[in-house]
């Protein structure tokens, strides 16, 4: 049968367990929350073996599941502890003048390029590492809101009382992590390999 | 008339809320003579793409 973790050893699966519970501790902001909603997904995932379908990795199934457990519990809890110095973001106004000149226009060598994404891009593990490094690189309030709202799929009113943000401020966050996302995917996937 | 900084803020902003008649047309108008503008609408559309159908549980084979 297709069990989940039969292909995995257990080292594997000790380095997935700490992948889950960093993603969670970076939504959830609340270390024994993470280890329970951690606990929980995967509980979730030895439940639904049958379920699991073997051109997803295991890491793709766990981390759907560990998803919608975030997502749950954000959603029953609507308070957090708020996050700080949002509105005078100063390295942020710095990565805009990198991207724009003093007009707002995109400085020569950041203009986005024509991205090749062939269909089972989304299957590629290298992809995602790369994506995850990304991730990794953004201010970690910008990669808290994105994930929150690409990845948890939370809606933005849900995501702002959350986390006591104004809409504006939300908005700003998101921008600022899609630029910055966007930039490092170019650089380290899209535009790797082109001799544009 | 709409600078990159302007048109990139609102092509995110769309994926948050519908832009208004006005917003939409220089947009347009933007995107129409800017590559690199026009390039990260697409490039918007397929993260969310992307980080979305990543992490579907039951993908068909």
């Amino acid at each position: 049968m297709n069990h989940p973790f039969h292909h995995a050893d257990s080292e594997q699966l000790t380095e997935l367990r700490q992948q889950m519970i960093s993603f969670a501790r970076l939504q959830l902001s609340d270390d024994q929350q993470a280890e329970d909603v951690v606990q929980e997904a995967l509980a979730g995932a030895l439940k639904n073996a049958a379920a699991f379908n073997r051109t997803a990795s295991l890491k793709t199934w766990v981390f759907a599941i560990l998803k919608n457990k975030i997502a749950d519990a954000l959603r029953g809890r609507y308070r957090q502890p708020p996050m700080s110095d949002i509105d005078d973001c100063k390295d942020c106004s710095l990565t805009d003048d990198q991207l724009f000149d003093e007009h707002g226009h995109w400085h020569k060598a950041e203009r986005p390029q024509r991205w090749d994404a062939p269909e089972q891009l989304v299957h590629d593990e290298h992809f995602w590492r790369v994506f995850d490094r990304c991730l990794d690189a953004l201010p970690s309030e910008q990669a808290r809101v994105f994930m929150m709202r690409e990845f948890i799929e939370l809606d933005s009113q849900d995501i702002c009382s959350a986390l006591e943000l104004s809409t504006s401020n939300l908005h700003v966050l998101l921008y600022r992590a899609r630029l910055r996302l966007r930039e490092c995917l170019e650089d380290h996937w899209f535009g790797a390999g082109e001799t544009t | 008339m709409m600078n990159c900084q302007q048109a990139t803020r609102l092509m995110s902003e769309a994926q948050e809320r519908p832009l208004s008649l006005k917003e939409q047309a220089e947009l347009k108008v933007h995107t129409l003579i800017c590559s690199g503008c026009r390039q990260f609408g697409q490039q918007m559309l397929l993260l969310r793409q992307l980080t979305r159908g990543a992490r579907k549980p039951d993908d068909p084979d």
